[in-house]
């Protein structure tokens, strides 16, 4: 400024103008301070509120897949039905926010226009039932009754309903194929819970209010498959909720389709003769009670003896699984869970426990035989044994010489194995074991698979019991205080029991060993476990885990998953062993207890094997037991308070098999109208589009009762007994 | 000595044609300080980005036309540079003339917003609606006017070589000169702008060499005035509840926290560069209100992130820093107080504006100079930035 005209500023302005210039500057540092530690210090966090601020999520169910049987005919599927739903996001851009369409709409629905805003409206802490509870993203569903001609109209009058959808939406069914209820089996759904959304909300597939879960049976053990993905299309909105544009959009992947190796159609034979044998059974006067049987329950388990796949499974008593769907009201429910009703939603084909009766015998056989004994050694048979004072009789109090163990099995003669039990309860250093016990007969049935799941592809499956001295000892130290507390010397039976049981209830007993040898006392088992067994007998030792997932087929038919069944192992035993037993089997139904059954049977052309059972239960009525096995199929058939094994079980067993091969009572086959005469083995045909094609399947006509007589020849051997075996 | 700076060097320049006289080396062109304008231009254009991107999805504001914010911000623009022209062609000392007439002209108009004419909007009834989607907000001439005034009154005995500084009843008559029109707009009430002419005649006093006891007295004054309101309840409701949510807008993130809230998520958001102009969540979402206007620093936040806010920092600064030196170069008191009561209201503005979208100024509807869209604020900064020109060009030669 040195040649600039004085300028007559002061001092004092300069300065002023200086501080002006500081402190200006001084605001824009702060200014830009606080822009760095906003944007870029704790810019992230910004972001995610950002991002909270204007995404909403709309999830799209997916369809879910169904569950076919080993043909391709649906067991458990999707009925289509229309579904009218309102988009509030669309009604709210009305001037009227959507008043004047849903009284429209309420018009075409024979509805209230009341009742159809109630519906759509949101629910909150003022607002009663009936309000949305969802987001309202999503469309809200008005009515899932609509008929064709209303869904019709109002698709043909978009202008007038706005926002309005009528789309067929898919619902569960259980169409019973011929009879083939399969409840018990395909389990059920119900609707989500609030923990599982909770935990499902951040996972790739969350779940809807809406959406229903598997609970039990099938539904539950293939859910993830069935389920598919929910598809979830992700919305920008603005500060109003209107949507702006789409952000994100994974499309819903239908569930996958579960074939199984169920047929229908001998699904519905074996529901049929089981509920025709208890029908049957509860005409049948029990001659130890002097009333009739109760029947009460009873289970048939039909699988491929050369793959444990289940080729039907019924459980008795039954219900209809279809109450599930929509949610089932308060009166089925108590229905279903009601004392009187005996819990029909139990599958007893592996959560029914019984003790076994005579169809175990084919593990002390083993047993034996693994422990030295020749298997066609001479073994006393007198119709009675004792041991100090205390007498096991044998149960048709008859007597049959010295018999080899296979003529033991096929007259079932309970003193053989009384006798090698008490034996052997004796080497083991009876009341006072000693160090290692050797208890053959325990140790095999665990090699049998008892006391074990077998691994079913079901949930809830129940273990049994092996009644060996551990489990004993667990039992004693669990019930000891009871028992002494209620044990009475010299009192009722009851109380005679507790005093003994308080005593030495840890202790193997004679006589608990001696019970046990023929499948009573304290055993328990479930009908899938022995299927297992004989199963595994028929096809030379493996123990197939059951199964009856065959194969996930994706929606679209291009995925496809095979299951193939798992072996949890061997049979204990040697071929020959296998051999002689299966031959033992083979005069079980040709000449011992199961022969009056099977009068007329072509044992040339289809070898039938069978052990009858009848098992005690005390306070209770026997336990009818069957096992039986083809090559290719093996039957076992339960029923409780049933009466005997042959008696009660024999003739729907038969039925069963006379319907897998398409035989009469004489024995004559007509191919034909055999409905399964080898395991099918193929998977049903899928079509390019991805559907199955499904066979149509009829009714089961079960025999006329002419037809169902054996013939002249056969019947039940006289003198009919109480515990004919 | 002081008759020196009576001169105008042009004055007794040799005649030229137009052509020359714009190319010559002592041309108002060459003369203009470039800098300023430029960053002006450069903050109206980016301003005019902005406001495109927070309007063009706000149908109930843009009557269904996305470019409707925009034509008109830019055509609001171009009507602030021919005021600035006009006001570089008239000269700030020609304009010195005018003063008392534009002075009371401005006062009819805040007056006029008293009666029938005027019309609310934000709760602040500082608006005349002329019609054809136009409207007027006097009190943003107001602060020309009042700048213009006190500059006239207190440099006019200084600048005749009477006295070294404004003596006491100048002052007080200065003063006077401010509070009829801060006390009509104080009634509106558009308690923003005056805050902004506070500011302002803070400003004016410092640069006027007026006395520390006056400079001080008026702090002091202010200070025990504010506490007086806030006490005795002449403010309204709402904007107590304003104050309250800058604080803490947590307390109502619903109510008036809500823009506070939602203007640093989206200046948050942001971060280095931005999500791209049109491209923000925030402002496509419609979540901040006011965003063409008052909270415009927020479409830049997000969209254009620390880099493009940063910019509009930046380019403030620049307009600033060379106000700055107008003020100090200018030979004539009247121009310093013209220019340091100019700087005075950006800074003061731009920091009150930008400093609410960042949560650290209360929020008052006070637009961001150049950047937010209002043809008021805009016709009145373009003016502003026609005397600092004229300050400028009229300088002594060789500075």
């Amino acid at each position: 400024m040195t040649n600039i005209p004085e300028t007559g500023r002061t001092p004092r302005v300069q300065i002023r103008l200086v501080i002006i210039q500081v402190l200006v500057f001084s605001l824009l540092f702060t200014l830009g301070g606080r822009l760095w530690y906003l944007q870029i210090r704790n810019g992230a966090e910004y972001s995610d509120e950002a991002k909270n601020n204007h995404v909403q999520q709309v999830v799209q169910p997916a369809v879910r897949g169904s569950i076919l049987d080993a043909r391709g005919v649906p067991l458990a599927d999707n009925e289509t039905r229309l579904v009218v739903s309102a988009s509030r996001t669309e009604l709210m851009k009305i001037k009227d926010k959507g008043k004047g369409v849903l009284t429209r709409l309420a018009g075409v629905l024979d509805m209230k226009p009341q009742d159809v805003m109630d519906k759509v409206r949101l629910c909150d802490s003022k607002t009663p039932q009936p309000c949305w509870n969802g987001s309202p993203y999503q469309p809200i569903p008005v009515t899932d009754e609509a008929t064709t001609q209303q869904a019709l109209q109002i698709r043909e009058r978009p202008e007038d309903f706005p926002g309005i959808t009528a789309e067929p939406t898919a619902v569960r069914r259980y169409p019973a194929p011929g009879g083939a209820n399969t409840g018990q089996v395909l389990g059920y759904l119900s609707p989500v819970t609030d923990d599982e959304i909770v935990k499902a909300k951040n996972t790739n597939s969350p779940f809807l209010r809406s959406d229903q879960v598997g609970r039990f049976g099938l539904e539950r053990t293939y859910d993830k498959a069935l389920r598919g993905k929910s598809g979830v299309t992700r919305y920008e909105v603005d500060n109003l909720g209107r949507v702006i544009g789409e952000a994100a959009n994974d499309p819903a992947i239908p569930g996958a389709n579960l074939v199984t190796s169920i047929d229908a159609r001998v699904q519905g034979v074996a529901e049929f003769e089981l509920n025709a044998a208890m029908i049957e059974a509860r005409k049948q006067i029990d001659r130890n009670t002097g009333v009739p049987y109760k029947a009460d329950a009873g289970a048939i388990v039909v699988l491929e003896s050369k793959t444990g796949r289940v080729v039907a499974m019924a459980s008795n008593p039954t219900y209809d699984p279809n109450v599930w769907v929509g949610g089932i009201s308060g009166k089925d429910y108590a229905k279903l869970t009601a004392k009187s009703s005996n819990v029909p939603l139990m599958n007893r084909a592996i959560q029914g426990q019984a003790a076994p009766g005579s169809i175990f015998k084919v593990i002390p056989t083993t047993a034996a035989v693994n422990a030295g004994y020749k298997f066609d050694g001479d073994y006393p048979c007198p119709s009675s044994y004792s041991i100090g004072g205390q007498v096991f009789k044998n149960f048709e109090s008859q007597g049959h010489g010295s018999i080899t163990l296979g003529q033991a099995l096929e007259v079932s003669c309970d003193t053989v194995f009384y006798a090698l039990a008490h034996q052997q309860w004796q080497k083991d250093g009876a009341l006072k074991p000693v160090k290692n016990p050797a208890d053959i007969f325990y140790k095999t049935a665990h090699q049998f698979g008892l006391g074990a799941e077998t691994g079913v592809d079901l949930p809830g499956e129940e273990k049994g019991r092996v009644p060996d001295r551990q489990w004993k000892q667990r039992f004693w130290e669990a019930n000891k205080d009871q028992w002494c507390k209620t044990g009475k010397k010299g009192g009722t039976y009851i109380e005679l029991l507790s005093y003994e049981n308080c005593l030495e209830g840890n202790l193997m007993r004679a006589g608990d060993s001696v019970n046990y040898s023929i499948g009573q006392g304290d055993t328990l088992v479930t009908p899938i476990q022995m299927a297992t067994i004989y199963a595994a007998i028929s096809n030379g030792g493996t123990m197939w885990n059951p199964t009856i997932g065959k194969a996930v087929i994706s929606a679209d038919g291009k995925n496809v998953e095979e299951i193939k069944p798992q072996a949890h192992g061997k049979l204990p035993m040697t071929s020959k062993t296998r051999d002689q037993i299966d031959e033992a089997l083979e005069g079980v139904a040709t000449r011992g207890t199961a022969a009056w059954r099977f009068g007329g049977w072509p044992q040339k052309q289809i070898p039938m094997h069978a052990k009858t059972g009848t098992a005690e239960v005390y306070g209770k009525q026997t336990t009818s037991w069957f096992a039986t096995y083809t090559e290719d199929y093996t039957i076992v058939m339960t029923i409780s308070q049933g009466g005997t094994g042959s008696g009660a079980s024999g003739p729907a067993v038969r039925n069963v098999y006379n319907a897998i091969y398409g035989l009469d009572m004489a024995g004559k086959q007509d191919p034909k109208k055999a409905l399964l005469l080898k395991p099918e083995a193929k998977l049903p045909t899928i079509q390019p589009d991805g559907s199955i094609d499904a066979p149509e399947v009829k009714p089961y006509v079960p025999p006329s009762p002419e037809d169902s007589a054996p013939p002249a020849l056969a019947g039940p051997p006289a003198p009919p007994t109480a515990r004919q075996d | 000595m002081q008759t020196a700076n009576k001169f105008s060097v042009s004055r007794y320049a040799p005649q030229r044609g137009p052509v020359a006289k714009l190319t010559s080396r002592d041309s108002v062109l060459r003369r203009l300080d470039w800098p300023i304008l430029l960053s002006a231009l450069a903050l109206s254009f980016i301003g005019s980005m902005l406001v495109w991107s927070a309007t063009r999805n706000r149908t109930s504001l843009n009557q269904g036309d996305p470019y409707y914010f925009l034509l008109r911000h830019a055509l609001n623009t171009g009507i602030g540079l021919v005021l600035m022209i006009g006001t570089v062609w008239l000269g700030h000392r020609t304009l010195r003339g005018a003063v008392p007439i534009l002075y009371g002209l401005s006062l009819l108009l805040i007056l006029a917003v008293l009666t029938p004419l005027g019309a609310t909007i934000n709760g602040a009834h500082a608006w005349i609606v002329i019609g054809g989607g136009f409207s007027l907000q006097p009190s943003e001439f107001v602060k020309i006017t009042i700048i213009l005034g006190m500059a006239m009154l207190l440099a006019a005995r200084v600048d005749a070589g009477d006295l070294s500084h404004p003596d006491h009843r100048t002052v007080v008559k200065a003063l006077c000169l401010a509070a009829a029109p801060m006390g009509i707009v104080m009634l509106m009430p558009d308690l923003g702008s005056v805050m902004v002419m506070v500011i302002i005649v803070l400003g004016v006093l410092l640069a006027s060499g007026a006395s520390n006891r006056w400079v001080l007295g008026l702090l002091g004054s202010g200070a025990t005035g504010a506490i007086l309101i806030w006490q005795l309840g002449v403010l309204d409701e709402y904007q107590i509840n304003r104050f309250a949510a800058f604080a803490n807008p947590e307390l109502d993130p619903a109510g008036v926290g809500y823009n506070t809230n939602q203007a640093r998520i989206a200046i948050g958001s942001g971060g280095l560069t931005g999500s791209g102009l049109f491209k923000g969540s925030q402002t496509t979402g419609q979540f901040v209100p006011e965003q063409q206007t008052d909270f415009v620093f927020t479409v830049a936040g997000e969209e254009l992130g620390f880099l493009g806010a940063g910019l509009i920092l930046v380019l403030l600064g620049v307009v600033l820093w060379r106000a700055c030196l107008i003020a100090r170069e200018t030979t004539e008191l009247y121009g310093t107080i013209v220019a340091a009561g100019i700087i005075a209201w950006f800074a003061f503005q731009a920091f009150e504006n930008i400093g609410m979208t960042l949560g650290i100024m209360p929020v008052a509807g006070l637009p961001l100079p150049f950047v937010s869209y209002g043809g008021s604020s805009m016709f009145a900064v373009w003016v502003a930035v026609g005397l600092l020109q004229s300050i400028r060009v009229q300088r002594p030669m060789s500075a």
